[in-house]
């Protein structure tokens, strides 16, 4: 579904990522984790197309199209979805209203005519209840107000109605007690599926007890430096970042 | 993708649809203003001695005043003797019908998507079109009889409804008001006119469109609207102009009487001429708009959508005057380009227990200016009076202005005043994350606009709310800041 080759970017003429290679199948969870500074968000934000990120060298395959000659928007309609670390708030636009415009925006791209009211109404409500949504959030303004919590929550809504292919869930944990942790993972759960794939952007272990990725990769300075299963989580929880610090140094002054 | 420069540039370069002119042969009265001027509309228009007498007075406090100085803006010279005072379509002095206007003129309100015949209108929409100086057709005037509902040109109330015209005319805005309500006084051409009679809910909205066409003319008309005890309309207005070069007057003068338990909802989409992207051209939106509720429990609500005018400067205001009346303003501005405006309300507090609520949505984006300038006013006998004003701006880019001169009098202790304000900008992260959503920037815009204005836009009369909803997303095609 999705092959990422050789990826360098840059944001203000710094250099953030130095050469990711990532490849993502359809019905496959991958985790991504590292410390702080390490481009994990930034990828993320290169992947869905945020304006002040430069991509310098290397291609990204989604579906079979070069998703970097994309705008963000096309992005989106073919399937790409962020769940954003820091969801943004937008005044006056009730959510389900603004839910409506871009489930009819991805739908007019695969050349489906929008959901009539009814028929929309029914699909929010299934999933709301899929990923335990409070309907009363529903018909509020986007964000507006809504606690850390309710936020990541609404990502993860949104992310049901749009049914996107590849979603990345840029650090969807963070800020999240443990009782919104399980709801949240269990939407994602509930949402897995064999059509689907899910990266995972985390710092801690602990969401990934919940939702169980197929494959782990560790980003140091912009590199992927480790790649494994499930259990070289475990061993980061463990261990922390340090000794694979140790590993890239030496691997970048033998290069 | 496109960056904030291309797309701010974008609306700057956006066109204005209504400019266009129409051809068709006009009485012009030359250029000037001194009393002759005065006396050739009043005979034009075959008025009784006592309104000649009454345009010459405010012909006479026009003279006596000076522009003011205190707006937050530089007011361009304007030469009075340059303007043509009354321009009006040649042939029929009054049309019985409309089989008699001019194909023309029909044509011309309806590429404006204002159709006259009835068979074409909107329903439930009565309008009176003014075309320049005179009114040209009024839809649905014998179904509104029926209920002895008036709604006709100020004119022909002048000929036939003249102990109301007299009554009422200046008993809110004076002929001495201010020297653009002192201009209109004396040179007012035609406009609007409603009575709406004790205990009648006017069944349908009445609706004046205004348009000027002729170059180098000035419009001046004067709506008097009249809601006796007990009864209530919704009243709309709609503008738009050529587009030209030089840039053009209109000093409205807009009274509203509401007597005991009646209400009077007013409201405005104003799209005239805003001038080119260098600020040439455009209208000079100078208007006087003042309400009364007479009688106690008497609501006025005015309700305004202001896209259009190179300049807007006008604050439609509500006196409070009868126990437990209510005045209300909800108001969005937008400037772009060098587009200005100064706009806000003035609510007065004199009865007892009476409320206002103001409700105020400016939007910048290019190089415009918008202020909010608002007086609330609470008399020595307003007990308990209390007062609302929410007042936003929202600002597109990096090269426009947003501001707020609130002034707030209380002369009475049980008074209750709140005021809040916010400014924002639309963020580049409320555009990705639309973007992120599969919504294009053109549509996250409108969103987040209309998102913005809803609370003013959802005053509006449902016929009116759509097409105000188009015209602001139009207005700001493109401008993602």
């Amino acid at each position: 579904m999705l092959t990422i080759k050789n990826l360098h970017a840059e944001v203000e003429e710094k250099q953030i990522l130095k050469g990711i290679n990532l490849s993502v199948n359809a019905g496959e969870v991958h985790a991504i984790m590292g410390p702080n500074g390490s481009g994990k968000s930034s990828l993320a934000s290169v992947l869905a197309g945020r304006e002040n990120y430069q991509v310098t060298q290397g291609e990204v395959i989604f579906k079979g199209l070069n998703l970097l000659d994309m705008n963000p928007e096309v992005r989106a309609r073919e399937g790409v979805f962020l769940a954003f670390q820091y969801p943004i708030e937008i005044p006056g636009v009730s959510n389900i209203n603004f839910l409506k415009t871009a489930l009819a925006e991805i739908r007019a791209h695969k050349g489906l005519p929008p959901l009539d009211a009814k028929e929309f109404l029914k699909m929010s409500r299934e999933k709301q209840k899929l990923v335990e949504f409070d309907a009363q959030l529903v018909n509020r303004s986007l964000n507006e107000g809504f606690s850390g919590g309710e936020k990541k929550r609404n990502e993860i809504f949104q992310l049901a109605m749009l049914e996107p292919a590849l979603s990345i869930l840029d650090e969807t944990d963070s800020g999240l007690d443990i009782d919104a942790l399980r709801i949240v993972s269990k939407g994602v759960n509930k949402l897995r599926s064999e059509n689907n794939a899910f990266i995972i952007i985390t710092h801690y272990q602990r969401l990934l007890e919940y939702i169980v990725p197929d494959f782990v990769h560790v980003l140091y300075d912009g590199r992927i430096v480790k790649s494994g299963t499930k259990e070289l989580a475990l061993e980061l929880e463990e261990k922390g970042y340090d000794w694979l610090k140790e590993d890239a140094r030496e691997k970048a002054t033998t290069i | 993708m496109p960056n904030d420069n291309e797309i701010i540039d974008n609306i700057a370069n956006k066109e204005y649809e209504f400019g266009f002119v129409t051809d068709i042969e006009m009485d012009i009265l030359p250029a000037g203003l001194n009393e002759n001027t005065i006396r050739y509309i009043s005979e034009k228009k075959k008025e009784p001695e006592w309104l000649l007498e009454w345009r010459l007075k405010g012909f006479l406090a026009f003279q006596k005043q000076k522009l003011p100085e205190w707006q937050n803006f530089e007011l361009p010279p304007i030469d009075f003797q340059k303007i043509s005072y009354y321009a009006a379509p040649r042939n029929k002095k009054k049309y019985n019908s409309l089989d008699e206007v001019d194909p023309e003129l029909l044509a011309t309100f309806e590429k404006l998507g204002i159709p006259l015949s009835e068979q074409k209108a909107l329903t439930g929409v009565a309008v009176d079109a003014v075309f320049d100086s005179i009114s040209i057709a009024t839809t649905y005037k014998d179904k509104l009889k029926e209920l002895g509902i008036i709604f006709c040109s100020f004119g022909e109330a002048v000929q036939e409804h003249p102990e109301l015209v007299r009554k009422y005319v200046g008993s809110v805005v004076p002929h001495s008001d201010n020297i653009f309500a002192a201009l209109n006084a004396a040179v007012f051409s035609d406009g609007s006119f409603v009575y709406i009679p004790k205990g009648v809910r006017c069944p349908m909205e009445l609706s004046t469109y205004f348009r000027i066409n002729t170059e180098n003319t000035g419009q001046f008309e004067r709506t008097l609207i009249i809601a006796d005890e007990g009864s209530y309309v919704s009243y709309l207005e709609g503008c738009t102009a050529p587009t030209r070069d030089e840039n053009q007057l209109h000093a409205a003068v807009v009274e509203l009487i509401a007597l005991e338990n009646a209400e009077i909802k007013y409201s405005t989409v104003q799209n005239w001429y805003p001038g080119d992207k260098d600020g040439k051209g455009g209208i000079y939106n100078f208007v006087t708009k003042r309400g009364i509720c007479k009688g106690a429990n008497a609501k006025i609500s005015w309700t305004q959508v202001e896209t259009g005018s190179a300049i807007t400067w006008k604050y439609p205001s509500v006196i409070l005057q009868g126990d437990n009346s209510t005045g209300e303003f909800y108001s969005v501005a937008v400037t772009r380009n060098r587009q200005i405006a100064d706009t806000g309300t003035k609510m007065y507090h004199i009865g007892r227990n009476t409320r206002s609520r103001i409700i105020s949505k400016g939007i910048s984006a290019g190089h415009g200016n918008n202020s909010y300038r608002g007086l609330v006013q609470i008399g020595p006998k307003a007990d308990d009076a209390r007062n609302f004003t929410q007042c936003d701006s929202l600002l597109i880019g990096d090269q426009c202005g947003a501001h707020t001169f609130p002034y707030i009098e209380s002369k009475n202790n049980t008074a209750t005043v709140e005021h809040e304000a916010t400014t924002s900008k639309i963020g580049e992260d409320q555009i990705f994350y639309l973007n992120q959503r599969g919504i294009d920037s053109e549509k996250a815009v409108a969103l987040i606009i209309n998102g913005y204005a809803k609370e003013v836009l959802n005053q509006l009369p449902m016929e009116f709310a759509v097409e105000a909803q188009k015209l602001l997303s139009i207005t700001l095609e493109g401008s993602v800041g």
